[in-house]
């Protein structure tokens, strides 16, 4: 039977992880990380400036059907299609301590 | 929106479904088969498009629900339409596909166009008759089921009673029946008092293919739980446990994220159910709950990778698996374009690519290596030339024939075997 000298591949990868992220926790399956899959790709949007750019886009005949990506100013209402996708940010990084 | 999120077969196999991102269907129809052709098989084109959902926002948590399709199932045909169950995070909904290959005519009192004709014209009176059309396949919505995940649904699942069907999110699993939208079960609830102790989650469920009774769901920590509904109306103790013991020697940081389980199928025969997780598919004897008695390994030289994939996310992509329809050959992506096949009898695999600039139509597929590591053989492709952009999470498999249906990201390929 071979003496087991040589390092898993996955231990080497470890190393690696915890040599770039010292602060990492030791328990990757913990809540921390589940909490953080139970949330994934959640967008946040503000209902009111939604449906406050609703109706003015009723009101108002749109002569140009605009298909780029204004950007967002102060007097442009965004709705959800132009947000750039968040971050959710209530979660801590899965590599923060 | 274009990102294909799921593939598949109705249980005929004459017709592919896929979902999208955009929440979007496209159905498929195979064509009847011309014998004079080369390839005896009819090609797929495309039969029905609809959209089957929209985002929608929850004005409570100020969050949008994606319109992606997480999952399509289809309904055994019992009439002339044909129904499939698709879903996104949150709504589950009943399509009907109908064909329209005949309108009335001759009316009496309309015009052609719709408009009503003065009455006082009217001066003879004839029957409408059905006249031939142009074939006009139409879906629409006949039941929407809604308002019973908190969580997000990752899998849906038709009973073989053709009258039920579960729907699994991450903490729970849901019992509908096909006719009542506003009354679910919970069947399962593996939710902590206090969520701070939550250690797992659920990843996929599925029906048993015959025992109506019967249902597994696997968990991100690697189990598979058996359910039997006839021992008590919550299942939340399970019938059988499935885990493969660990080595406590070989646990490393990335063990359990590895061993989350992304799909779970069960054998046409029902005798054996498949898993995949991160680097391998197992099939297991359903009579055994020790260990599963095969262990194929879909890409292993990523194990030596395993810190930049948890980097770059990628060592969280949920990879589907399929059998063929006699259970002897089993199907799974990977990354690159590349998807494998393990022939369980032969104890061969193969690995295939999915792209345009490796295959023209008709031409047959090559195989492909990857080099881990030394000297790259001519052809090879190196471990570090993958490109993990490329994954290939949803494959399916014709019931009766050698047909596949592979997804890239916004392709979808449909391969078959070559005929003599």
């Amino acid at each position: 039977e071979m003496e087991d000298k040589v390092v898993s591949p996955e231990k080497v990868e470890e190393a690696k992880l915890k040599a770039r992220y010292p602060h990492l926790g030791s328990k990757p399956g913990g809540s921390d990380l589940l909490r953080k899959r139970l949330q994934k790709g959640q967008k946040y949007f503000d209902s009111g400036d939604y449906n406050m750019a609703k109706a003015k886009m009723k009101n108002k005949q749109l002569p140009t059907a605009t298909t780029e990506k204004a950007e967002v100013t102060g007097d442009h209402i965004p709705t959800p299609q132009d947000l750039p996708q968040r971050k959710p940010s209530l979660v801590a990084s899965k590599l923060a301590g | 929106a274009d990102i294909i999120s799921t593939v598949e077969f109705n249980h005929s196999g004459e017709l592919l479904a896929t979902g999208d991102k955009g929440g979007r269907v496209v159905i498929f129809q195979q064509e009847p088969e011309n014998k004079s052709q080369l390839q005896c098989r009819g090609e797929y084109n495309v039969y029905s498009t609809f959209q089957s959902h929209e985002p929608e926002f929850d004005y409570l948590k100020s969050l949008e629900i994606e319109e992606k399709i997480n999952k399509i199932r289809w309904l055994p045909q019992k009439n002339a339409a044909q129904f499939l169950l698709s879903t996104n995070d949150k709504t589950i909904k009943l399509w009907k596909i109908s064909e329209r290959d005949k309108r009335p005519e001759g009316y009496n009192l309309k015009e052609e166009d719709g408009r009503y004709r003065d009455p006082s014209t009217v001066t003879t009176l004839r029957v409408p008759v059905f006249r031939p059309m142009d074939l006009m396949v139409e879906a629409s919505p006949r039941r929407v089921f809604a308002n019973a995940h908190t969580y997000h649904i990752n899998s849906i699942s038709v009973n073989s009673d053709y009258e039920t069907y579960l729907s699994a999110d991450d903490l729970r699993v849901n019992l509908w029946h096909l006719e009542i939208t506003d009354r679910s079960f919970n069947i399962v609830d593996i939710k902590p008092a206090n969520m701070e102790e939550l250690t797992e989650v659920i990843t996929a469920a599925e029906f048993h293919p015959n025992q109506c009774n019967t249902f597994v769901y696997s968990s991100s920590k690697g189990t598979i739980r058996l359910c039997d509904m006839r021992e008590s109306a919550l299942c939340d103790k399970h019938s059988k446990l499935f885990e493969e013991p660990e080595d406590p020697s070989n646990r490393s940081f990335f063990s359990e994220i590895i061993s989350s389980i992304s799909d779970v199928k069960f054998s046409h025969n029902g005798r054996y159910m498949m898993t995949r997780d991160y680097l391998s598919v197992k099939i297991w004897d359903l009579n055994m709950e020790s260990r599963p008695v095969e262990t194929y390994q879909v890409h292993e030289y990523l194990r030596s990778k395993l810190c930049s994939l948890y980097e770059n996310d990628c060592i969280f992509d949920k990879f589907e698996c399929c059998w063929n329809g006699s259970d002897s050959v089993v199907m799974t992506g990977s990354y690159n374009n590349f998807f494998r096949m393990f022939d369980r009898g032969q104890k061969k695999d193969v690995t295939l690519e999915a792209s345009r600039e490796s295959s023209k139509p008709r031409a047959v597929l090559k195989p492909r290596k990857v080099c881990a590591g030394g000297k790259r053989k001519k052809d090879e492709i190196s471990v570090d030339s993958l490109d993990f952009n490329k994954k290939i999470l949803h494959t399916a498999w014709h019931p009766q024939e050698n047909i596949i249906a592979v997804a890239t990201t916004n392709n979808l390929y449909i391969f078959q075997d070559k005929l003599n």
